[in-house]
């Protein structure tokens, strides 16, 4: 009897299955050229308006150079205490959207990870979880908002929807690599359900935990914003909005998109930082 | 047996007990501050928000299920989700193309030598990432107006921003020995570019590519709203003119189109490896 090697495949007739670099390289070619068609066939069907480009393409650079280069609140439709303190409405719809979704994603993690529940459970919560990612956010946003009324609720359950559905699929997937040996010694030693949650899945998993939730954070935080914009619920996305296409001011569009982008950088650099520790070994 | 035997036992040490408990009481009690702060500041109703969602599931099954009205919009449906999904597949091919360029000569594995311009690509990619998409796509309704180019214009900027940041990374994390055996043979810059780091990267760039393609037809949604394109835009039509059974219809059809794409990439990104 030969040494099975890891990795290694064999054909029903027990022939050890050989792989060719081939197929894999067919695969990535005709995906490039479908990606290449579809995108040739895109610029040829695509309406372009009755606009001058080369005039348009002139004035955006002019007016993003407006925006990066010369950013104030001297139109005084805004001030400063108004940009700053909505941007803290943003920040907080973003966690109280990361607060709840991890709570609720854990136990659908739970219910969703192989090792810890039933296929059919299992089955069932992923099928669901992938239902409501395919809805983009600013829709649950808008049906929130018909629903129970324009507001903070309809931001936050709306951006939520999303959140635990990504979540859980993060959380399942680090439940699922838990050594099963701790798992089964604690079994071993009459440990019921709850004991080994509380004992063996949340200590080996909490860093992970919380860094996926953290990554999540830096998401809610540019969902809201847009959200802000779209549906005019909680915070500095509306304000943005009301630059843009009601006051026509690129100089406070500016200002705006810096106090985002300052936002986002930070919590970019937190996230990448415990993504590196954390995340991958 | 008196004190003197008890006081021979050793005692048992629960200090480590006691820490960690304090430990989770602590940032349990953190976060329960952090929330009722945040509920405060926002105007945020957090039981409110709960018991309504009962109501507000069912409310959504009764007003956006589609009638056999509304099915007479499927045609125009179906074409606005195809417009969208191929300014989500056109914009990120355009961006990826962008970004390998970026993500190649800001790596630190086979970048360019200088240390400020690596520095300089990881800023732009960065800043064009964090830039939220709604304020790319007012700025370039000021000059582009309203339409399909608007915002597959602002999808295209945005996307460049996050697969730039992406492939940074997968160019970062490629085998420092196929490089350095090319560079021995005294290869040139591109072709070590060539033959060495693309071929290496490719699988992951691909598997990058696929995922955006994804993200972005749920981002076309939004920047639709904006742009007055694709689904974006049919929905906020229905939906203001309060035609929720059609604006529901769009969901559905919204849903089966990620779910179907999702299931292609996902076939196609396991037959690549």
């Amino acid at each position: 009897m030969e040494k099975e090697i890891k990795g290694m495949e064999r054909t029903s007739s027990g022939k050890i299955a050989l792989k060719t670099k081939e197929n894999s390289n067919n695969a990535i070619k005709y995906t490039l050229i479908a990606l290449v068609v579809l995108t040739v066939w895109t610029f040829i069907q695509m309406d372009y308006g009755n606009i001058d480009l080369g005039n348009a393409l002139y004035y955006s650079l002019k007016d993003f150079g407006a925006m990066m280069f010369q950013p104030n609140l001297d139109a005084g439709h805004f001030t400063w205490k108004t940009v700053l303190s909505e941007t803290f409405v943003t920040i907080c719809v973003a966690l109280l959207c990361t607060i709840g979704s991890a709570i609720i994603s854990f136990f659908l993690g739970l219910l969703a990870a192989e090792n810890f529940s039933t296929p059919a459970v299992s089955n069932v919560v992923k099928a669901l979880m992938s239902l409501i990612r395919a809805i983009p956010t600013i829709l649950w946003v808008l049906i929130f908002t018909v629903a129970i009324g324009l507001g903070t609720e309809a931001a936050v359950v709306g951006i939520s929807f999303h959140a635990i559905a990504y979540l859980t699929k993060a959380f399942s997937e680090s439940f699922e690599e838990i050594n099963p040996g701790t798992i089964e010694a604690l079994k071993a030693a009459g440990a019921s359900y709850w004991p080994i949650v509380f004992q063996c899945v949340i200590p080996e998993t909490i860093s992970k935990l919380l860094s996926w939730t953290f990554i999540r954070f830096e998401i809610n935080f540019s969902n809201a914003v847009a959200v802000g914009a779209v549906a005019g619920a909680g915070g500095i996305g509306y304000q943005l909005f009301q630059a843009g296409s009601f006051y026509y001011n690129v100089h406070e569009v500016g200002v705006i998109v810096y106090t985002c982008l300052i936002v986002a950088l930070i919590l970019e650099i937190i996230s990448i930082q415990l993504r590196n520790r954390f995340i991958i070994n | 047996m008196t004190s003197a035997a008890q006081s021979v036992q050793p005692k048992y040490d629960n200090s480590y007990l006691r820490k960690k408990n304090l430990t989770i009481i602590a940032a349990i009690a953190i976060i329960v501050l952090m929330g009722w702060f945040a509920s405060n500041y926002s105007d945020y109703d957090s039981i409110y928000a709960i018991s309504s969602i009962p109501f507000a599931l069912s409310w959504l099954f009764t007003n956006f299920m589609p009638t056999a009205d509304s099915l007479q919009e499927l045609p125009e449906i179906l074409y606005q989700t195809y417009s969208t999904i191929l300014a989500a597949v056109a914009s990120t091919t355009l961006a990826s193309v962008l970004a390998i360029v970026v993500g190649v000569l800001g790596s630190n594995v086979v970048g360019v030598s200088s240390v400020v311009v690596r520095m300089a690509l990881r800023v732009i990619a960065s800043v064009f990432r964090n830039i939220p998409i709604v304020a790319w796509a007012l700025i370039l309704l000021l000059s582009f107006k309203q339409g399909e180019f608007t915002g597959f214009l602002a999808l295209f900027l945005s996307t460049f921003g996050q697969l730039a940041r992406l492939f940074l990374d997968t160019f970062d994390e490629i085998s420092v020995g196929p490089v350095e055996a090319l560079k021995t043979t005294g290869a040139s810059y591109w072709h070590i570019v060539f033959q060495a780091a693309i071929p290496l990267a490719i699988t992951q760039l691909m598997s990058w590519i696929l995922y955006m393609v994804e993200t972005n037809i749920r981002s076309a949604t939004l920047v639709g709203m904006l742009t007055g394109s694709g689904i974006g835009f049919i929905f906020d039509l229905y939906y203001k003119n309060f035609r929720y059974d059609t604006a529901g219809l769009v969901v559905l059809v919204t849903i089966i189109a990620v779910i179907v794409i999702e299931l292609v990439s996902n076939k196609v990104r396991r037959s690549m490896l």
